[in-house]
């Protein structure tokens, strides 16, 4: 997808060459493009603005503010801020949630690579690709029930599976140690497909005769998924990144209807108070700068990512 | 371009302003008055659909709407109902939520209703008219119904343990050895080689059944799991209702606490890590639980589950060291939205649901116990005729061994608060003394 974007802008910035007639009738073709290009844009710019753009202002407007729904907000200025930086409630949310991210962006991507490259190397079979897809099409919540069934102390059939082998049961969502892997482990098997296609995606756009020079080189296929796979594979690898990372860091569904945030606070991830904060306690003041936080962490975690993964070039067209 | 710029923005504009003038629940119209009602309980709903059938035929002039929602999306929509300015005209309320709509005047005082209709608000079950009364000393819901706690428990298991109904009804409690209440969940207990809790060579690590179920920590209140023991022991929540002071530190407490854990490290309760999961219910009907204490909201449902493997029964709770028993008496009523256009049909439609004729359909439903004690009489004779005794839970009223729900400002505070901690203790992470300082942090909050 980068890729398409960086070949596309040289093209723009060359009207130079082309004669004065051509560059007005350009202009006036530009011109109607976009009346077109207002018209199909409009759609998202009105779902943008209303659903993204709005709340974010209002929610960095209250966060200053003292505001429980029901009575108008009142303006305290930075109080939520500072009440927020001796929270310990917070600073183990960002712990917890860290935590969270880790395995999950972790296992979720080594495993997606590894099953996006066998998939390249040995199948074709679109059945395969469907039954790997097929978790992700599962809400949810749903996913995080049904886990939830199979992994209880009591009657789950994993904890029986263990107990028929003589190995002592595990709490899985009821162990403070255990409970932020395992909901980090139930979302990667329901993303691990999705990940894996895109990888696989971006697998396909490598030429195939980069490999063949490499199978001529003699490289094994430990090289050629070092020195030809992963670096090519650079711009789709930072994105999925990027967006799972992001994606992580607002983990809240499966906490929602597993733990609660327990035990004590093992789960209580950011986004997970978040909502506590507004709509348990009604203190959406203090939920309002929370969520601030979590954006402006979010923001300089996607830009890091980017520069340090070089997201928008490519080293094909080196 | 910049002509263009202006027509996107506003364009863009258009949805914001629609949203922003969304209609009200009610209107009027030229046939007579439509107010909103809303319930969360699915059981509840058909009775309550009779009641308000019975109540147009009353007042032709007066439609109501009945709208059921789940737990969480009901309570979405009265709270960002007040702000909308669309709620219901009527809603049924929750002592949880009921004092931040009080406080924030976004439900209206019934005292000259009340007063205009002659209305007896002393006829409903003792005290259950003081659990709607605000701050400020006025009545703001007419008693619906009630609801105590007991012990569920089957009765395969209790059989085959010896153990007869008339003794479980008898079990007595002490926060020190625990009494015959401990002995009986002991017995009940059953590990993998069949060998029971209170038997040589029980594996506390290999429980098959335990004598007891525990349904997490309980919060703040411990409605269903530590509050009808630790209320035997002379204990109070706080200092009164509307009180500013909590009483987690008091020593009585934590003996309570410190007891019921010990239960975890003798093997007869589940621990909070293995009780993590699966409902208590579905536990007991499974056979991993012989007893679990719960509310009488939950009998049908318990009731409707039994199998094979799985007679349910119901035993009232212990007594305890005031040789009397002790259970939370908890009870919903009708609240009326502040913004209702209508207030005088909508407390026309209140009055109703609080007088005998709805509250006897109620009863008739056999779902819960309707606040005027006929009514209560009609719903126990309707779950007789379903075959279950429920005077393990009507004891409590009669024997006058009823206390109120705790209420005070602050309270999702106090639970956000308290909730982990007390997961820390039974969790086995801290004693129960660990509690001393979150009292003090809950305190704070009313300084």
């Amino acid at each position: 997808m980068t890729i398409t974007a960086d070949k596309e802008a040289p093209q723009r910035d060359t009207p130079r060459k082309r004669s004065v007639p051509k560059k007005v009738k350009k202009k006036a073709n530009r011109d109607s493009q976009l009346k077109s290009a207002v018209l199909f844009l409009i759609p998202a710019s009105i779902g943008f603005i209303v659903f993204f753009a709005w709340p974010a202002l209002r929610g960095l407007y209250l966060s200053f503010t003292d505001y429980n729904l029901l009575r108008p907000p009142t303006f305290i200025g930075f109080d939520n801020y500072v009440a927020i930086s001796t929270d310990p409630v917070f600073w183990n949310s960002l712990k917890v949630t860290l935590q969270y991210v880790v395995i999950n962006v972790g296992v979720q991507t080594v495993a997606a690579l590894l099953l996006a490259v066998l998939m390249q190397r040995f199948t074709r079979s679109m059945v395969v690709r469907g039954v790997i897809m097929l978790p992700y099409l599962i809400a949810n919540v749903i996913v995080a029930l049904v886990w939830f069934w199979l992994c209880d102390y009591n009657l789950g059939i994993i904890n029986a599976g263990l107990d028929f082998f003589g190995i002592d049961k595990v709490g899985f969502f009821g162990n403070e140690n255990i409970a932020m892997g395992t909901i980090a482990m139930v979302n990667v098997w329901r993303h691990l497909g999705y990940t894996a296609l895109l990888l696989f995606a971006g697998l396909q756009a490598i030429p195939k005769d980069v490999y063949e020079a490499a199978e001529v080189d003699g490289a094994g296929e430990w090289r050629v998924f070092r020195s030809v796979t992963l670096p090519l594979l650079r711009p789709v690898l930072a994105f999925v990144l990027v967006v799972t990372v992001v994606g992580s860091f607002q983990i809240f569904d499966t906490i929602a209807v597993t733990t609660g945030g327990g035990p004590v606070d093992a789960t209580r991830a950011i986004n997970y108070y978040i909502y506590q904060r507004a709509f348990e306690r009604l203190d959406f003041g203090y939920a309002s700068a929370l969520a601030v936080i979590l954006m402006i962490i979010l923001a300089a975690i996607a830009l890091l990512q980017n520069k340090l993964l070089r997201a928008n070039e490519s080293d094909l067209e080196r | 371009m910049k002509m263009n710029r202006v027509a996107i923005l506003s364009l863009a504009a258009i949805p914001l302003v629609l949203t922003a003038c969304s209609a009200p629940a009610s209107s009027d119209s030229a046939a007579g008055t439509t107010l909103s009602y809303g319930l969360w309980d699915a059981n509840q709903l058909p009775a309550y659909e009779q009641c308000a059938a019975d109540f147009q035929k009353k007042n032709p002039d007066i439609t109501v709407n009945v709208e059921q929602l789940g737990w969480d999306d009901y309570w979405n929509k009265i709270n960002t109902g007040f702000v909308s300015g669309a709620n219901y005209d009527v809603f049924t309320s929750h002592l949880a939520n009921f004092p931040e709509f009080m406080m924030n005047s976004q439900i209206l005082p019934l005292d000259d209703y009340i007063k205009a209709d002659g209305v007896d608000i002393g006829a409903y079950q003792d005290g259950l008219s003081d659990l709607w009364k605000g701050t400020d000393d006025k009545q703001y819901g007419l008693p619906k119904d009630f609801d105590t706690i007991a012990l569920f428990y089957n009765e395969q298991f209790t059989d085959a343990a010896g153990l007869t109904a008339e003794q479980l009804g008898s079990l007595e409690w002490n926060p020190e050895d625990g009494g015959t209440y401990e002995a009986a969940i002991a017995h009940l207990t059953v590990d993998a080689n069949g060998v029971r809790g209170d038997e040589p060579g029980f594996d506390k690590n290999k429980v098959a059944t335990y004598g007891i179920w525990m349904e997490n920590s309980g919060g703040a209140d411990g409605q269903t799991q530590w509050s009808f023991l630790a209320h035997t022991t002379g204990w109070e929540e706080t200092n009164g209702a509307w009180g500013d002071e909590y009483n987690f530190d008091d020593p009585k407490f934590q003996a309570t606490i410190d007891w019921w854990y010990s239960l975890v490290e003798k093997g007869y309760m589940p621990s909070f890590e293995a009780q993590t999961g699966i409902g208590w219910s579905d536990q007991l009907t499974a056979g991993k639980a012989a007893m679990a204490s719960n509310g009488s909201w939950m009998t049908g449902a318990v009731f409707g589950a039994a199998n094979d493997s799985f007679t349910p029964a119901v035993a009232p709770t212990p007594t305890g060291p005031s040789g009397e028993r002790a259970s939370m008496f908890n009870g919903l009523a009708d609240n009326i939205w502040a913004g209702t256009e209508n207030p005088e049909e909508a407390w026309k439609w209140v009055s109703y649901l609080g007088s005998l004729d709805c509250q006897n359909v109620v009863g008739e439903a056999a779902v819960v116990f309707p606040a005027l004690p006929a009514a209560t009489e009609t719903a126990v004779a309707a779950f007789e005729a379903k075959g279950i005794d429920v005077s393990a839970f009507t004891t409590q009223v009669e024997d006058g061994t009823t206390f109120l729900f705790p209420i005070t400002d602050h309270r999702s505070d106090v639970n956000a608060l308290v909730t982990p901690a007390m997961e820390a203790v039974m969790s086995g992470k801290a004693p129960a003394s660990s509690l001393s300082a979150v009292n003090k942090q809950v305190n704070d909050l009313f300084k």
